[in-house]
């Protein structure tokens, strides 16, 4: 198990670089930067153009069925992990019954596609 | 204390802290924001019990997916923001169902690990392990579960999309 520890102390070795990254940067930039508001300059930029409205919309509803499209095929690929730890000792067994999880979801997919979820009009 | 003690801590206070401000958060894309830290100390609780394959599920699936979920279905919604929309007059029973889950969930883990009990030798839970299992004990299971996104799949389709016929 030291072995197992170790590895992610690496990890943890690499978030705290990478926070302390930031943290530097961000500080250099408070600390360097001239500080001279105007009202022009403290608008939300949006490409230019004079913000319109809050801050907050509401979105379409097409864009949770992509989100939920991501969702079903994120959880289908974290089970090819230990698929693929398993593959070589299962053999065609293995691969049959990927196919056949694969091909359900795909099902789905194809559903999604045949009802014009997935076209961008 | 061993570093896996201290280790454990630090964890458990960040993901306490952050599953209180969860709920006492005023604007609720912050509240989401918060349950994403709760969930990345419930993933590094897995990751230091050994359970590596069960911690990087919990950050891929839930930091990574549930949490996208979340916030489109608050950007759905006109969601107003504040204290005043946000509160609502069922505190009291919300208080007494999550004091009961406590107290129910308290005395299951003293009843089934008891403090004076062996330390038992971390398992370290590797891919391999799961995929065994999950691949020659339990295929039909597994299979259900493509079964299981489709129909949650098909049934937001249906409800989501605008029918051309009309």
């Amino acid at each position: 198990m030291p072995d197992y520890y170790s590895s992610y102390g690496v990890v943890l070795a690499v978030v705290a670089a990478g926070a302390i990254l930031v943290a530097v940067a961000f500080t250099a930039a408070k600390l360097i930067a001239p500080h001279r508001p105007l009202p022009a300059k403290l608008t939300t930029y949006e490409c230019g153009i004079d913000p319109v409205g809050e801050g907050w919309s509401q979105s379409q509803i097409r864009y949770y069925v992509f989100g939920f499209l991501f969702v079903i095929f994120d959880v289908e690929a974290v089970f090819l992990f230990p698929w693929a730890r398993v593959f070589e000792s299962l053999g065609w067994a293995a691969v049959v019954e990927m196919g056949i999880f694969i091909a359900i979801l795909a099902t789905g997919l194809l559903y999604a596609w045949r009802k014009g979820v997935v076209r961008w009009a | 204390m061993t570093a896996q003690e201290y280790a454990f801590a630090v964890i458990a206070a960040v993901g306490s802290i952050s599953a209180i401000a969860v709920v006492t958060a005023r604007n609720v894309v912050h509240a989401a924001l918060y349950l994403v830290v709760a969930l990345l100390s419930v993933g590094a609780t897995f990751l230091l019990l050994g359970a590596e394959f069960a911690g990087w599920v919990q950050i891929l699936i839930y930091v990574g997916a549930i949490v996208i979920l979340f916030l489109f279905g608050l950007m759905l919604t006109k969601a107003p923001i504040g204290r005043d929309t946000l509160d609502n007059t069922h505190r009291w029973v919300g208080l007494l169902v999550a004091a009961g889950v406590f107290a129910g969930l308290a005395f299951l883990i003293q009843d089934a690990f008891p403090l004076d009990a062996e330390p038992f030798e971390v398992f370290h839970g590797s891919t391999s392990v799961v995929g065994e299992s999950m691949f020659r004990d339990f295929v039909l299971p597994f299979e259900a579960i493509s079964f299981l996104l489709l129909a949650a799949l098909i049934g937001a389709i249906v409800l989501a999309r605008k029918d051309e016929g009309n």
